[in-house]
């Protein structure tokens, strides 16, 4: 391959931007066969690949895409398992420009390779072609172990701990399983076949995945020790919405971003009123924070017809969190940033009813404690957002009922449950904990990791138990 | 797949149901909730505890057809299933003992108050009980809370059975020291009783029916001001001191959704001719 050519990524066709806007389907439509070999052909398949180093589960890169260029593309999706038991979702989702792509050594001097959209490639065509369940039967059953959460985290350990031999009991508290990737990444991201296949994939594998029962409610977790259970891991996230504390956030109109994404993905408000749960949208939507958070809640505010949608976020445009490429297709579907803006105020009409919002501009000031410049209000600089609807993305902390409910779990100040981080072993015996919940609001893929880890812990402490008695 | 055990209807558009739900039913208590999914497509809906069956494993609630869950639910017979139930949700209402406590139910929530009246007789208070019903024939679980009273009144909206309004419990409350009261009922109840006891600094506990989506504490729908405070009903709730509770917020809240409601209500009325509100 000419040196020039090299250079540049195959470009992943996506939906056109005035039909997407209408519509909850996927955006971006992936690689077809050509466009992945081209793509795989410009990896130099490293020796020793550094893009390898940038994945958090360690992926075997070069690896799957040299299976890739021979065709072989099931045996490119197993490989990538070998690792990572969600490529469909990760290859989607991943902030890949932070992780395994910023790392490959073509980022110096041109496009590194999209490994992302391989890994896409590979899974897709597993999925269509059917997912192969590995023989477990000869497995020797050894602990019996409840997961949880159904998140990323929860369905790591609970695929890597049966594999091993364990009996898995998975409790969700929804009636969905999957987590954030159910309820939160909207259907034109992260299909919701796809992630219901990857719930199905480990129900074949012989979990049992208990939905509606919510952890600390119906069992706490001594209890469910008492019932037989050797080992817990807690992977229940990082799903209570903040609030900025501000006047007026109780009015209706005013929403959580998990509250609206809830709606509109879970309860798929997109199509009420053939399903049941409402979502009301108006015409002026200010979207309050910088995350994938905000960036998905614009982006489906758009696709139930606002007519206008702000991103409102306190610092500019260098610090915004969310992974770039969603903040570039929010752009181009005409969403509107409004950066170093924040609101101090939301004002109601007669009814109850939100229908403008006071903001203060910001400037840059000096860095603070996560290295980002601070942003700091300019005095006198108020001005008002003529809004019908806001919806409220500023963070996430985990989910407190399980902490509030477990004597031993010791947590941090925030809220997150404190662990052995090479083992995922918390504070309290045999329980183990890992993903959102430790971590705070952090990535599919790091959920992922610590789920790896911890399953691993789990099962030398029920072999070692085991072993002793 | 939860089956409708037993079905019946209490009043005009009011049923109980009882719900096959073995693991449930152990570990419920008065004042926590259920939350239901009719189908696939169906919303989350709250319905309060109204007793459980241990023996038979059973949980049941008593719902007001009133909207298009609860409407579809009413159509539904014993033996046909619902997709989804989760549960016990929220926390268990007071039940301690006091010593005298008032109770006051409204309409279909006095299935639920029952629940809790039969607790806290249990745990020796003497129980001074008012239910209300708009009229004479919508009264609920009058014959049971009778039977766990120490005192009873009964009052009607319209006044065709004992006291018009609940203004008379202005001089149950003169006449008595109470120690303790609780009320259920639709959020107009639960604001008048706590007018009436505010004068008497009387904690008065209030189940609020805010809305929710996934009562878990994730979506903060159900947000309510308690003492100035912003809190979830689903995690910090149901029940709270009414005197610290901000009525008129949660009125507005609970409004959000009428106009969507309503739609949802008359498509069902018209695919299906569904119940008539009483
Ligand atoms: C809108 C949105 C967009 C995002 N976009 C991206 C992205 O593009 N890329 C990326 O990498 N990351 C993204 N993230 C972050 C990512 O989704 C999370 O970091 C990840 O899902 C965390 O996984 P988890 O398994 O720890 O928890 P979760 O996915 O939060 O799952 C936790 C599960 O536990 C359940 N649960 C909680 N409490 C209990 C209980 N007491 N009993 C039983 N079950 C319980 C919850 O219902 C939930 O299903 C996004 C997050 C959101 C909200
Ligand atoms: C913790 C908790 C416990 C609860 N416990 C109970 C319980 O035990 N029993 C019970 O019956 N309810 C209970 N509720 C209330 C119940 O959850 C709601 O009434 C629920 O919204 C009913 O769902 P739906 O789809 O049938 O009605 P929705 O469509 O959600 O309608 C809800 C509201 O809109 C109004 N509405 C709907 N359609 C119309 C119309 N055409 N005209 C005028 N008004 C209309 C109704 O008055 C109703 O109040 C509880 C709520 C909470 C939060
Ligand atoms: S899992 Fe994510 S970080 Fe790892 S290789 Fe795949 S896309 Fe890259
Ligand atoms: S660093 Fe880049 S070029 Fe090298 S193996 Fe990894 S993906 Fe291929
Ligand atoms: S119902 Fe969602 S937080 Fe209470």
């Amino acid at each position: 391959m000419d040196k020039e050519k090299r250079k540049h990524a195959i470009e992943m066709d996506k939906q056109d931007i005035q039909e997407r806007i209408h519509n909850f389907y996927e955006v971006a439509l992936g690689y077809d066969e050509e466009q992945a070999l081209a793509e795989a052909e410009r990896c130099l398949q490293c020796p020793n690949p550094r893009c390898v180093q940038g994945c958090p589960v360690e992926v075997p890169i070069p690896d799957f895409i040299k299976l890739i260029k021979d065709k072989d593309y099931m045996a490119a999706s197993l490989k990538i398992k070998e690792k990572n038991s969600l490529p469909a979702v990760c290859g989607r989702v991943c902030p890949q420009e932070n992780q395994c792509q910023k790392m490959c050594v073509l980022g110096k001097m041109g496009d590194p390779i999209s490994i992302g959209r391989l890994e896409r490639f590979a899974s897709d065509y597993e999925l269509k072609k059917g997912v192969t369940v590995p023989d477990l039967e000869s497995a020797a059953v050894t602990g019996k172990v409840a997961i949880v959460g159904s998140g990323p985290a929860g369905l790591t350990v609970a695929a890597d701990l049966v594999k091993l031999g364990h009996e898995v009991v998975m409790f969700e508290s929804l009636h969905l399983a999957g987590g954030v990737l159910m309820y939160g990444i909207p259907e034109f991201r992260l299909p919701k076949e796809i992630v219901q296949a990857e719930v199905n994939y480990i129900k074949k594998l012989g979990v049992d995945v208990k939905t509606n029962y919510t952890i600390g409610r119906i069992y706490t977790i001594d209890e469910l020790f008492a019932n037989g259970f050797d080992a817990i891991f807690v992977g229940s996230g990082a799903g209570l919405p903040r609030f900025m504390g501000i006047e007026g956030e109780n009015l209706g109109g005013v929403y959580s971003a998990n509250e609206f994404l809830i709606r509109v993905n879970l309860m798929k408000g997109y199509l009420f009123p053939e399903y049941d749960t409402p979502i009301r949208i108006g015409k002026k939507v200010a979207v309050i924070g910088g995350g994938n958070v905000a960036m998905d809640s614009a982006r489906c505010s758009l696709r139930l017809g606002a007519e206008e949608v702000y991103i409102v976020y306190r610092r500019s445009r260098e610090e915004l969190p969310a992974r770039a490429e969603e903040a570039e297709n929010a752009e181009e579907e005409g969403i509107i940033f409004r950066l170093l803006n924040n609101p101090t105020k939301l004002i109601g009409d007669e009814s109850g009813w939100v229908k403008g919002m006071e903001c203060i501009k910001m400037e840059l000031g000096e860095p603070d404690a996560s290295g980002r410049r601070r942003p700091v209000p300019i005095k006198g600089s108020e001005f008002l957002m003529d809004v019908d609807t806001v919806i409220v993305a500023i963070g996430q902390t985990p989910n407190p009922l399980i902490q509030r409910t477990t004597e031993g779990l010791e947590t941090t100040r925030y809220g997150t449950i404190i662990v052995n981080e090479e083992t995922g072993a918390s504070t309290k015996e045999a329980v183990y904990a890992g993903g959102d919940v430790v971590s705070g609001a952090a990535t599919v893929i790091s959920a992922m990791g610590a789920g790896k880890t911890a399953a691993l812990g789990i099962h030398d402490y029920i072999q070692k138990k085991k072993g002793s008695k | 797949m939860y089956e409708i055990v037993t079905k019946k209807e209490l009043a005009p558009n009011i049923y109980l149901i009882e719900l096959d739900a073995a693991d449930i039913a152990k570990k419920s208590n008065p004042g926590q909730f259920v939350i239901i999914r009719l189908d696939e497509k169906g919303e989350r809906v709250p319905l309060t505890i109204a007793g459980v069956d241990l023996n038979k494993g059973t949980v049941s609630t008593a719902f007001h057809a009133v909207g298009r869950t609860t409407k579809k639910l009413a159509k539904m017979k014993a033996g046909d299933s619902i997709t989804d139930l989760s549960g016990p949700l929220g926390n268990p209402a007071e039940v301690g003992k006091f010593g005298q406590v008032l109770l006051v139910g409204g309409g279909v929530w006095c299935a639920p108050l029952h629940y809790v009246a039969e607790a806290l007789r249990k745990n020796g208070n003497k129980l001074y009980i008012a239910v209300a019903g708009r009229t004479r024939n919508d009264m609920v679980y009058e014959n049971e809370l009778k039977a766990v009273a120490d005192q009873f009144f009964v009052a009607t909206d319209d006044g065709s059975k004992g006291n018009q309004g609940l203004d008379f419990l202005a001089d149950v409350l003169k006449a008595q020291k109470f120690d303790h009261a609780v009320v259920m009922g639709p959020v107009s109840t639960l604001k008048k009783v706590v007018e009436l006891t505010r004068p008497y600094g009387l904690k008065t506990m209030v189940t609020l029916a805010s809305l929710m989506v996934d009562g878990t504490g994730m979506c903060g729908a159900c947000r309510v001001t308690v003492a100035g405070e912003t809190k979830f009903a689903c995690m910090d709730g149901p029940e709270f001191n009414g005197l610290d509770v901000d009525f008129d917020e949660l009125i507005s809240r609970q409004r959000v959704y009428l106009p969507e409601e309503r739609m949802a209500s008359m498509i069902y009325d018209k695919l299906e001719g569904g119940v008539k509100r009483g």
